[in-house]
């Protein structure tokens, strides 16, 4: 293995969360900075030619090469796990901007009762509220504490989006079941696809209290706190799964690297495979090393650095900790251990599929913008005849569909599948059809958890990551209660026909989901229940700090992004404020 | 070397661009005015002949309008076969290779080219066969792997992008209002609430002016 001259920081994964990292160091010091990413190196610029719906959206252009590393699946540790083989239900990301550039972009906020939901829902519903075999954890931080880095994530991103709750003024048209926010959206909310008219007008008639979605694919020309300029989106659809052509998504190519490439402190190395954190046990305190990662020259690399940053996503931040044997792995048996603890999903559902008899315009719109109701996603929720905790927010978005996805979807009264009845019904229902969503909190629980797989292995030879993970009953019954809500809001928009979700049953991983999985390398106050304090700072090697949802206890509804750069913001603060004076534990 | 193989289209079964009648009924006018020979990059003729007549049994060319035969979705799926695709290029294909829950999706080591090799042997003569003959030999092994990624691939051929070697002509995208690749929508979005919007449809290489290589071209 060839050693690299030391750097002060090395920063593993080039996503959201280790370019964010990147630019802040990179802007208020003068550390010498290293970024490893995996896949290939990708520019804003990048994207004038990629609306191809069958290269991006259905071959999986910008994602993760599952021929050299994938994460195997069982439902129960009873069972043997397998291989996914292609992607399903998650889509994570490689290359330069990691998923963030070809995500959605929709950017709520997680609700204050999250980040204390142990206390918070004894305290409320009395000590037995929480399913059996929970694994629900407080983070170690208070909402209140968090929410000036929301404030800055979402100057950051230019957020377009309508307030219900500036410092607990309720606002109508917003969401007024959010937590307080400090100031007004950067930007007006998106237009709206008409679908999402609809859907307002039918959830207002039922009482419910729609707004429009948060979107960092931004309404209109904005410049950031950076100085980064972006124009407003046109509504082209070919947003999820593609990077955006005109800039109007937050993406990190288009608002972190224009910043990094300015500073002379910062490389970033693409086609830089990491495998291991090197780590020095013996010191006091004991100290990881640098990181040793496989060039795209095949060459084997170490690299030495002070500071070590996981950025790779809830998967990679698992293994490597696994791989590196930094830390207890997790034992469902035992309940010891921390490392692969607190795998969660999110319930995600199509709630109800509506058929309409007016055309919808589908292909008009963007990852974002849309309609929300939050009526049941609260943390004030009264819960007297639920028969589940949390809860979730429905929603209504015009993603802007494209044919090959979305051609075929039928009311369940056609049977057939193919041939001239199925052609005809798929033609006149191509353009009439949309599904209204439901997002609910998935909570953590004792046996959904990540380790080792014992068998399959990735390109290089090691261990591929193992998930144990299946729904329990609170998710089926969240979405059970979920379906009927929404059909009655598509009967309200005057659908002529409703497919009701039909139900959640074991974990799927053939249907895409989110890619809004978290664990594994969970905050909290302790070192006994968790691997990083709250500053994103490993308890044991005080210069390893991780980033991402790989450190979130339990999942919320919303979708976590403006969760991950919040803590990134208020752990690069504490870094540049306090640790580069002192190195040293952090909280 | 493998012997040069094409697929003879004739002229009136390519492309083409669709009118309504006030009735909506559909009909297609002509593009081509010679039938074209296209070189197979996959498949056999005589493969190649069978997932047409396949495939148009899936996207039949009815009274609803144009289908799999005038996209030109045979002509896609061998060039999808021939490419990364056809190889499994983005797979995990690691052993042991197990029988797992439908839940954990395709454990199989077979790729799309061999699947479709395969599957094909057992459709020898199919496009001789009359039309309510070939639905019931597809209705045989509608339960199939084979038929799934046959499903699966006529309706990509009929809806991609042109730059695949599908939807010719764009009669797919004509076919359901789709208009392919817009620059912007900002105008209209809002403004054609409750009515049809469907704008002229631009494949991706008209609507940026350059030559997009498509990923069955990549290495
Ligand atoms: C289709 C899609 C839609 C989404 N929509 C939304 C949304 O609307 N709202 C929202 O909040 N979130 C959304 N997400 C999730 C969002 O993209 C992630 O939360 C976010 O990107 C996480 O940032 P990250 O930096 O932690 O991880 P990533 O963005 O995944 O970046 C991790 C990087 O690490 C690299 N890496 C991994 N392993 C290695 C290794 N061994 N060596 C070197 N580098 C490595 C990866 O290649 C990747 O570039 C979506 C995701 C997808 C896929
Ligand atoms: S919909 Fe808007 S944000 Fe999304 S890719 Fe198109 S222009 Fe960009």
């Amino acid at each position: 293995m060839k050693t690299l001259p030391a750097v002060d920081a090395v920063i593993v994964g080039g996503g959201w969360a280790g370019l964010l990292m990147a630019k802040e160091l990179a802007q208020r010091t003068s550390l010498n900075i290293v970024v490893l990413e995996r896949g290939p190196s990708r520019r804003a610029s990048d994207y004038s030619t990629d609306m191809d719906e069958l290269d991006y959206a259905i071959r999986f252009r910008m994602m993760q090469d599952l021929s050299k590393e994938t994460v195997t699946l069982r439902h129960d540790a009873a069972r043997r796990a397998l291989p996914l083989r292609q992607h399903g239900a998650f889509l994570p990301g490689s290359g330069v901007g990691g998923s963030g550039e070809h995500w959605n972009a929709q950017v709520p906020r997680f609700l204050p009762d999250c980040f204390e939901l142990l206390t918070k829902t004894s305290e409320k519903y009395g000590a037995n509220a929480l399913p059996e075999s929970h694994a629900v954890r407080d983070w170690g931080i208070t909402y209140n504490e968090l929410e000036p880095y929301y404030t800055r994530v979402d100057k950051l991103l230019g957020t377009s989006g309508q307030a219900g709750n500036i410092r607990g003024k309720l606002l109508d048209g917003g969401n007024i079941f959010e937590g307080w926010r400090s100031e007004a959206y950067p930007t007006p909310p998106t237009k709206m696809p008409y679908f999402s008219v609809l859907f307002r007008d039918a959830a207002k008639s039922l009482g419910y209290h729609p707004y429009p979605a948060p979107s960092a694919n931004i309404s209109q020309t904005y410049t950031n706190p950076d100085g980064i300029s972006r124009g407003g989106c046109t509504y082209c659809g070919f947003c999820a799964r593609f990077g955006c052509m005109v800039g109007a998504k937050a993406q990190p190519t288009n608002l972190l690297l224009p910043v990094i490439e300015k500073r002379s402190n910062v490389t970033l190395r693409a086609g830089a495979w990491v495998r291991r954190i090197l780590f020095d046990a013996v010191s006091k305190p004991a100290a990881a090393r640098g990181v040793s990662y496989v060039a795209s020259s095949g060459d084997e690399i170490f690299q030495p650095a002070s500071l070590v940053f996981l950025a790779s996503w809830t998967f990679n931040n698992t293994r490597f900790l696994l791989l590196s044997g930094i830390g207890e792995p997790y034992d469902p048996a035992t309940g010891r251990g921390t490392v692969g603890s607190n795998l969660t999903h999110q319930v995600t559902v199509g709630a109800a599929t509506a058929f309409f008899d007016r055309p919808l315009n589908r292909f008009m719109g963007s990852g974002s913008a849309g309609v929300l109701f939050s009526d049941f996603d609260r943390d004030d929720l009264d819960r007297s005849g639920l028969n589940f905790m949390r809860g979730g927010y429905f929603g209504a978005r015009g993603y802007g569909f494209q044919p090959i996805g979305a051609f075929g979807v039928l009311p369940n009264s056609i049977k057939a599948t193919w041939g001239s009845e199925w052609k005809k019904a798929a033609i006149s229902c191509y353009d009439r059809t949309a599904t209204i969503g439901f997002a609910g909190e998935h909570l953590a629980y004792k046996t959904n958890f990540m380790d080792l797989d014992p068998v399959y292995k990735d390109a290089l030879g090691d261990p591929l990551l193992r998930l144990t993970l299946d729904w329990r009953d609170n998710e089926r019954k969240m979405a059970a209660f979920a379906t009927p809500i929404a059909v009655q809001v598509a009967r309200a928009m005057g659908a002529r026909e409703i497919n009701p979700f039909p139900g959640l049953h074991s974990y799927d991983a053939t249907h895409y989901n989110s890619t809004h999985i978290q664990g594994g390398t969970i905050m909290g106050d302790s070192p006994a229940h968790s691997v990083v304090s709250p500053y994103l700072q490993h308890w044991q090697l005080p210069n390893l700090f991780i980033l991402g949802g790989s450190t979130f206890p339990q999942n919320a509804s919303a979708n976590p992004t403006p969760t991950v750069l919040a803590f990134v913001y208020r752990a690069a603060d504490a870094i540049v404020d306090r640790y580069l004076k002192h190195p040293g534990p952090l909280a | 070397m493998r012997r040069r193989h094409f697929l003879t289209l004739s002229a009136n079964s390519l492309g083409g661009f669709l009118v309504y009648s006030l009735d909506r009924k559909a009909s297609l006018l002509s593009a081509q005015h010679k039938p074209i020979r296209v070189p197979l990059r996959f498949f056999t003729e005589a493969e190649a002949l069978i997932v047409a007549a396949a495939a148009s049994r899936i996207l039949p060319s009815d009274e609803s309008g144009p289908g799999a035969r005038e996209a030109g979705v045979a002509i896609f799926i061998d060039r999808q076969l021939a490419g990364p695709y056809g190889r499994d290029r983005f797979r995990y294909t690691q052993p042991p290779f197990e029988d797992a829950p439908r839940e954990l999706g395709y454990q199989g080591s077979a790729t799309p080219r061999q699947i479709y090799r395969d599957g094909l042997k057992g459709l020898q003569g199919f496009h001789f066969l009359a039309p309510a003959a070939q639905d019931e030999a597809l209705r045989k092994i509608e339960s199939t792997m084979f038929f799934s990624l046959l499903r699966q691939n006529t309706i990509e051929g009929m809806f991609c992008d042109p730059l695949h070697g599908g939807n010719a002509g764009m009669v797919g995208w004509q076919l359901i209002g789709f208009p392919g690749p817009r620059m912007s929508n900002f105008d209209e979005i809002e403004k054609y609430y409750g009515k049809a919007f469907r704008p002229k449809p631009v494949s991706l290489r008209q609507a940026t002016g350059s030559k997009v290589r498509p990923s069955e071209d990549e290495p």
